[in-house]
């Protein structure tokens, strides 16, 4: 009876007692949930072009942002090596494109997962025999990121907003806008779309494959810069932050792997699903259940909707 | 055509490579062998390096200095573990065959599934101040080393250091203590303790695991440090965790003054951090380069290109540990070349030479670490000395050295370290006992 009061009853009171926290906890959620978005984005715009999950995503938000901190340590201006390292990313969307894609056309999706991996271990390697394994400080107020916090005394408590943390917001929300957009409104975008559908169809009406898969792995490029300037603030730029971006897994499971607002609404519920968890759930259990609560909540959903919440319904004849 | 030339290639490369391996072979016999686990990359890389140059370059430098130790030279052979256990453990498999004489893993959860294989294969295990409490019974686990202290001599020492803030042991009944640690096997090794002191001393301890893949996200963790308000915050971290923590507490405006941690944050975890200030963390040892030791490293190892250190780095707070464990090596070698008369030593040598380790002023000061550290001395039965250290804080700038010297808490942790022994081998069936001879009393 009292593990029922602790797991059914208890939480909802400390909700009430302390909305200050709760409100704290759901916008701590909310930023977490826009950054996992964001790599999920990355994930999502890969697979919509070529049917394949790219591991590499979470190293490529690592690479981007140690290429910025390194550039700058190299002397380069802040805007300069901003600049510099978005040519690296679409140097790298063009290798990619050449180097493993090109001559994979046409093989099994499994056979180009499996080339992801090897992208992965391929830029831990040039990220660190270039840069080292040092984790290295973002240069947030180089790039003219705000810092320190505004307080907002309301609900009988406090509830703090990290500058940084709303800056987050709202570069990955236009971010998250500007792509959905360019993706659904513009030539490039209809064109992904065709490829997306079928490579055959969209080569048979003279769309050119290789050009979509540079500019669909530059568009992940920027979205891995923008994600590891924006987590590389928050603590630093490590190696460490891959693993963190494999969190966009759930997001991917819950929103769909195709559906661009699957990632934004998937991040959210992630985001802000294992905050709560953890905070108001995970002391029943010791704590530390956030690494593994999000992938509970997805699977949760999976059985109302195989397919995620936006992704399309797959029928295939056997 | 061609494939004659690739099969001209292939067998002259193995040819080459016999006589190579040959040529090794034939050094080795003359050189004592030292793997270095070590960790470049990862996760943990930020921790990992500075350690890992630090312990090179102290066994280099005997190399170039003093051509060795005693007369012989050490060959030295990093082994990338990326704080991985199952990497660790492949490493372990691989320099095996060369005959190391002694294991440094660098890492709790690499160290445990080592212990047992230690005694087998007769070779010592130095976790310095890591690894199984536990094991710092000689007794019971002849083979592992663990000086100058354990994790939970670590914890003795922070309750003493909030006792001493609060006006006396007494004062910390009542009050609220957290723990934030590394959710593996190096986070959780003082919890039974913890748990013990905290009835004993009649403190609440409050608990916040962070898990290995929410390193860098700790904002729920610190949330509930907000939300439940301790006294105190004890910290246990390592690699990208201590960055996080200490940006997570300044965020929620945690007083730093009363944020402690174990040994392990270096500068760079602190340095450029908004907030930072005030962080404090049990340190043993010297920082900076105003030792002789410390000079020749940079002589004949730095100034000559031996190092992969960049020249500022050297005497930081992570280095200067690296410096500290191979002391440790190079003392154990040095110990067993004495006791049994051979200047090519094996695991078994060192191992007694380790239990025979007496690093008093005198011997610090022969070997240009005079003032660096506490002296320390190791018996059969006691595998760890359980050394006293300080606290010290950061001014946003360095850190500065701000208690005397702490002692560990004896009376609480022996007794608590008796009964993890012996639980140890009870539960490990057909644990050894110990049938390795003392070469001094104990």
């Amino acid at each position: 009876m009292d593990i029922l009061f602790k797991i059914l009853i208890d939480p909802f009171l400390q909700m009430g007692s302390a909305p200050d926290l709760l409100v704290q906890t759901i916008w701590e959620g909310f930023v977490t949930g826009v950054l996992y978005a964001l790599i999920a984005l990355g994930f999502v715009l890969i697979f919509k072009a070529s049917g394949v999950f790219n591991f590499a995503q979470g190293i490529m938000v690592v690479f981007a942002g140690l290429t910025l901190v390194g550039l700058y340590e190299m002397g380069l201006p802040a805007p300069i090596a901003l600049i510099v390292t978005l040519l690296v990313m679409y140097v790298l969307a063009v290798t990619i494109e050449r180097v493993v894609l090109r001559p994979l056309v046409n093989q099994p999706d499994i056979i180009l997962f499996m080339a992801t991996f090897g992208i992965t271990y391929f830029l831990i390697g040039l990220g660190e025999f270039i840069f080292g394994g040092n984790p290295k400080q973002m240069i947030s107020e180089q790039l003219y990121l705000p810092k320190g916090s505004l307080e907002f005394k309301m609900l009988g408590g406090f509830v703090q907003l990290q500058k940084i943390d709303i800056a987050a917001a709202v570069i990955a929300m236009i971010m998250i806008i500007a792509l959905a957009l360019f993706f659904q409104y513009t030539r490039i975008g209809r064109a992904l779309r065709a490829v997306a559908d079928s490579h055959k169809a969209a080569l048979s009406v003279g769309i050119s494959l290789n050009q979509i898969w540079v500019i669909v792995w530059f568009a992940a490029g920027i979205v891995a810069l923008v994600t590891g300037i924006m987590w590389g603030a928050r603590s630093d730029v490590s190696f460490g932050l891959q693993v963190i971006a494999l969190k966009a897994l759930p997001v991917l499971i819950l929103g769909g792997f195709t559906s661009v607002p699957g990632a934004i609404i998937g991040g959210l519920i992630i985001g802000i699903g294992e905050k709560l968890g953890e905070f108001y759930w995970g002391p029943l259990v010791g704590g530390g259940i956030e690494s593994w609560l999000a992938y509970c909540i997805a699977l949760f959903f999976l059985l109302f909707r195989p397919q995620g919440l936006f992704g399309d319904k797959i029928i295939e004849r056997i | 055509m061609k494939m004659r030339k690739t099969t001209l290639g292939l067998a002259t490369a193995v040819i080459a490579g016999t006589l190579m391996m040959g040529v090794e072979t034939a050094k080795a016999d003359d050189s004592i062998f030292v793997p270095l686990f070590t960790y470049r990359t990862g996760p943990f890389a930020g921790s990992g390096i500075p350690i890992a140059d630090g312990m090179h370059d102290y066994l280099t430098m005997l190399n170039e200095r003093d051509g060795g130790i005693g007369g012989v030279k050490i060959a030295i052979d990093e082994c990338e573990t990326g704080y991985d256990t199952k990497k660790g453990l492949e490493c372990y498999d691989a320099v095996k065959p060369k005959n190391p004489v002694i294991i440094n893993p660098w890492s709790t959860g690499i160290t445990l599934p080592l212990i047992p294989k230690a005694s087998v294969d007769k070779i010592p295990v130095l976790s310095m101040a890591y690894g199984l409490s536990a094991s710092a019974r000689g007794d019971i686990f002849p083979w592992v080393f663990n000086p100058p202290d354990t994790y939970w001599d670590g914890l003795g020492m922070i309750l003493r250091y909030i006792g001493s803030q609060e006006g006396g042991l007494e004062k910390i009944k009542g009050k609220k203590i957290g723990y934030i640690y590394f959710d593996g096997g190096f986070g959780k090794e003082p919890i039974p303790l913890f748990e013990q002191l905290a009835k004993d001393f009649g403190f609440e301890l409050k608990l916040y695991p962070v898990p290995p893949g929410e390193m860098q996200n700790q904002s729920s963790q610190w949330l509930a440090v907000r939300r439940d308000r301790p006294d105190y915050m004890v910290m246990y971290g390592w690699g990208a965790m201590n960055t996080t923590a200490v940006k997570e507490a300044a965020k929620v405006s945690y007083p730093m003054d009363k944020f402690i941690s174990i040994w392990w944050p270096g500068e760079d975890d602190v340095r450029g951090t908004e907030g930072a200030k005030g962080f404090k963390t049990l340190n043993w040892h010297g920082i900076g380069t105003d030792y002789q030791a410390l000079k020749d490293i940079q002589k004949f190892v730095v100034d000559k290109g031996l190092s992969k250190a960049p020249k500022d780095k050297v005497g930081e707070l992570l280095y200067n540990r690296g410096v500290y464990n191979s002391l440790l090596i190079a003392e154990g070698i040095a110990t067993a070349q004495k006791l049994t008369g051979k200047k090519v030593v094996d695991g078994a040598d060192v191992r007694r030479g380790l239990e025979s380790l007496n690093i008093d002023e005198a011997r610090l000061k022969a070997i240009g670490l005079a003032g660096f550290t506490g002296t320390l001395q190791l018996t059969c039965n006691n595998h760890n000395g359980h050394r006293p250290s300080f606290v010290q804080q950061w001014d946003g700038a360095k850190w500065v050295k701000i208690s005397d010297l702490i002692e560990p808490m004896p009376d609480k942790v022996k007794p608590a370290l008796d009964a993890a022994a012996q639980d140890y081998a009870e539960k490990n069936a057909g644990w050894p006992k110990r049938t390795e001879a003392c070469d001094k009393p104990s």
